[in-house]
């Protein structure tokens, strides 16, 4: 991504742009080879075992800076890259858009420039456009994590939901069907699952309102069914996705409660997928819209084995990251 | 009384002959059969066989001024304009403020008049401000010399304004050029909607967007008959409901850019700030509509939409990056690279589309290789190869999704009412004597 748009001109200009991104960024799962993937996940596994056996913590990171930089204000994914980067020995620090200086107009370039001449080694950005992290990893030489931008990217999310799936598939994702049920034109959890699922042979199928089913997203390697009933049927998993109130002072949808009726995953929807099925969401959730509360706390539901996969694939990311920081250097 | 200027032994842009043509008092005194070398005058240049033809005229064009100049400035623009071969550019009114009322456009004249390279025709808005709600004093624009009337960039959402403003400009006899985009339709979209938006997480922008607003248009052209020019035209739907509208006899021309033949939205990459214009780029299928376009004659002519931007508001996250990229100095080797060299156009028709076409659309005076015709002139190697670097352009923008592209077609020289305007680096050896910079 560093050398990016250098192609020689062809009159058509199509074919996608083939890029690398350097191993000291992780901006997205699209295109990271199958290897790579396992190989965050098996050190992500370590580091689940490890945090379960409470007490022990490592050093991998001593001597380490990390600095969350969020544009946009969360809490699960925040608290999470910073237990994971305290975890391992680095010295961490945040901070938020509200208590920063681009609400004194600074750009966002100048704001990242100024926190890396402190010296910091990777910084962890959340931001609302789309590319943002892609944009500040062509300029700056600390490595730089997405932990979430605009409707693009979310990999850490798509790697801890893999993780959760490999945890109850015995590692095998040939051959499973996945279904990702709602917002799927605004979710970058959405996109970095698909990257991910398709990577590793999982079959990946989308069902939600078709005002919230982006145009050209079989490209990604999915389908599309409209039924949600038949998304369901069969399935090996389910990730409802949150739905931003939003959606309905845009014109998307009519009502939460339409939205509940036709598009929450309920126990009856969970009954249509494999006995050993999985229920998954990436939180924050509204009960009783995307999920019902029977179903978000029932025994199909992974969701905060979710939460604690989190700190474990922020932990390999973090190292990884500073491992070919200081390859580099 | 200026000097006799001698361009001797050019290849005729048409005929293909070798013709000498002299030049005095900016007009061509004559064109004959290239004489035996050595006829050297003082002002004599040395074509060498380059091929000769009249300047090419740019309708669509942001010069920035007033009140942009650091994106732009009337000196920089009519500059990049004579090194890409353009005698006269046509310049937007979307300016800060909106050229609207006849001052500005006498302003813009006096502002050509101490710092232009080449001619510029100043567009008048449409709307007071471009806001689409009262009529701008269009006629009076038109006495004080603009060519033509658009709210460019800010799309009359209104019908009835736009049918208003139709009847009002059509005993002007200047078209309204329309920016074709419904702007409820875009929302807040950044690039074409597609599998590539999709992908990035960008909001996507239909190609409905445009061809609705085309349509509109065509049948208020019906009903008014005021003449309506749709501007950079972008998808095949669009040029359908021209085609469509040309059947039907009213009275519509269209311009489309070179970026729209060249490139698709996979040009975007990773977020590329410099491939985002609008109309965006669009899918293979819209790129080759393009070209079909061009080559039935569904596009009457070619135009750049040169936007320049500075550095710094391209250097930002993909969906806050204004809309835009710069054209001027790069158009004549996209032709040339996209157009004559994979054969959809001759090389006579794509000269065409860049200097007799644009002044029909726009009702400007011929130029013609002709004895009495302006010496607006410009000298072409059709077969040069050359690398796109915008650090040499001399726009003050170098916001061009073709850096490090290798292109064929050069100018070599540009002339403006007689006045050599421009003289390409390698073309300079050939010059008998020092030619200024202005």
């Amino acid at each position: 991504m560093l050398a990016h748009a250098s192609t020689a001109l062809t009159p058509h200009g199509a074919g996608r742009f083939s890029y690398r991104v350097p191993a000291r960024h992780l901006l997205g799962l699209e295109g990271m080879p199958q290897a790579d993937l396992l190989g965050i996940l098996d050190e992500a596994q370590f580091h689940r075992e490890q945090l379960d056996r409470s007490g022990i913590a490592g050093r991998e990171l001593e001597g380490i800076t990390v600095c969350n930089a969020f544009f946009e204000s969360s809490t699960r994914t925040r608290v999470s890259f910073e237990l994971a980067a305290r975890r391992l020995g680095a010295t961490c620090v945040s901070f938020s858009s509200t208590d920063s200086s681009t609400a004194k107009g600074e750009t966002l370039l100048d704001t990242l420039r100024v926190i890396e001449s402190m010296r910091v080694d990777l910084v962890v950005v959340r931001h609302s456009s789309s590319g943002a992290p892609a944009y500040l990893a062509k300029t700056l030489a600390a490595g730089v994590i997405n932990a979430g931008d605009g409707q693009h990217e979310h990999p850490t999310q798509g790697l801890l939901d893999l993780l959760t799936l490999r945890q109850s598939w015995e590692g095998r994702f040939e051959g499973r069907r996945i279904a990702l049920v709602g917002d799927i034109a605004h979710s970058r959890v959405a996109r970095s699952a698909i990257h991910g699922l398709v990577t590793l042979g999982a079959q990946v199928v989308l069902s939600g309102p078709p005002t919230l089913i982006p145009q050209g997203v079989e490209a990604l390697g999915v389908e599309v069914v409209e039924s949600i009933d038949d998304a369901l049927t069969g399935a090996d998993a389910v990730m409802a996705l949150r739905l931003q109130h939003e959606r309905m002072d845009q014109g998307l949808l009519a009502s939460l409660a339409e939205y509940a009726r036709a598009w929450a995953i309920n126990a009856r929807r969970v009954r249509l997928m494999r006995p050993e099925a999985l229920v998954l969401h990436p939180g924050p959730m509204n009960r009783g819209i995307e999920i019902a509360p029977d179903v978000a706390d029932g025994e199909r539901s992974v969701i905060l084995a979710q939460v604690t996969n989190g700190v474990a694939v922020r932990c390999a990311v973090l190292r990884r990251c500073a491992q070919a920081l200081t390859e580099a250097a | 009384m200026s000097h006799t200027l001698l361009i001797q032994n050019a290849r005729h842009w048409r005929t293909g002959e070798r013709v000498d043509v002299r030049i005095a008092g900016g007009v061509i005194t004559s064109v004959t059969p290239a004489g035996p070398r050595g006829d050297m005058a003082e002002h004599t240049i040395a074509a060498d066989g380059a091929l000769l033809a009249p300047g090419f005229v740019d309708i669509h064009v942001h010069l920035r001024e007033p009140g942009q100049s650091a994106k732009e400035t009337v000196e920089s623009g009519t500059r990049a304009a004579v090194a890409g071969g353009f005698t006269a550019v046509a310049t937007m009114p979307n300016t800060s403020p909106v050229v609207d009322n006849a001052a500005w456009v006498e302003w813009l004249h006096d502002r050509t008049e101490r710092d232009g390279h080449c001619r510029v025709h100043p567009i008048g808005a449409v709307t007071i401000g471009q806001k689409g709600e009262q009529l701008a004093e269009m006629i009076a624009m038109a006495k004080a010399g603009a060519v033509a009337f658009s709210d460019d960039g800010r799309p009359i959402m209104s019908a009835e304004m736009m049918r208003r403003a139709l009847e009002y400009a059509k005993p002007i006899g200047r078209p309204i050029v329309c920016h074709e985009e419904d702007l409820t339709l875009r929302g807040k979209g950044h690039m074409n909607e597609g599998p590539v938006a999709t992908r990035l997480g960008i909001k996507g922008i239909p190609s409905a967007a445009e061809t609705i607003m085309v349509h509109r248009d065509c049948d208020l052209a019906e009903l008014t008959g005021g003449r309506v020019h749709f501007a950079h035209l972008s998808c095949a739907g669009s040029f359908d409901a021209v085609r469509d509208a040309k059947r039907r006899g009213l009275p519509v021309t269209a311009e489309t850019c070179p970026h729209y033949w060249m490139l698709t939205e996979e040009a975007i990459g990773e977020y590329d700030t410099n491939a985002k214009m609008n109309p965006p780029l669009r899918s293979e299928a819209d790129r080759r509509a393009t070209i079909a376009a061009i080559q039935d004659g569904t596009i009457d002519c070619l135009a750049t939409d040169h936007a320049p931007h500075t550095a710094d508001e391209k250097r930002q996250p993909f969906d806050m990056a204004p809309f835009g990229i710069v054209g001027l100095e790069t158009a004549f080797a996209l032709t040339v690279t996209g157009l004559v060299k994979p054969g959809h156009v001759s090389l006579t028709r794509a000269i065409e589309l860049w200097s007799e076409a644009p002044r029909r659309v726009f009702g400007l005076p011929a130029v013609e290789l002709a004895q009495g015709s302006d010496a607006d002139l410009v000298l072409l190697d059709p077969s040069a190869e050359w690398t796109v670097d915008p650090t040499v352009f001399h726009s003050l923008g170098r916001n061009t999704p073709f850096t490090g592209a290798t292109v064929t077609g050069r100018v070599l020289a540009t002339w403006v009412a007689g006045r050599l305007a421009h003289t390409d680096a390698t073309f300079q050896t050939r010059l008998p004597v020092t030619v200024g910079s202005r």
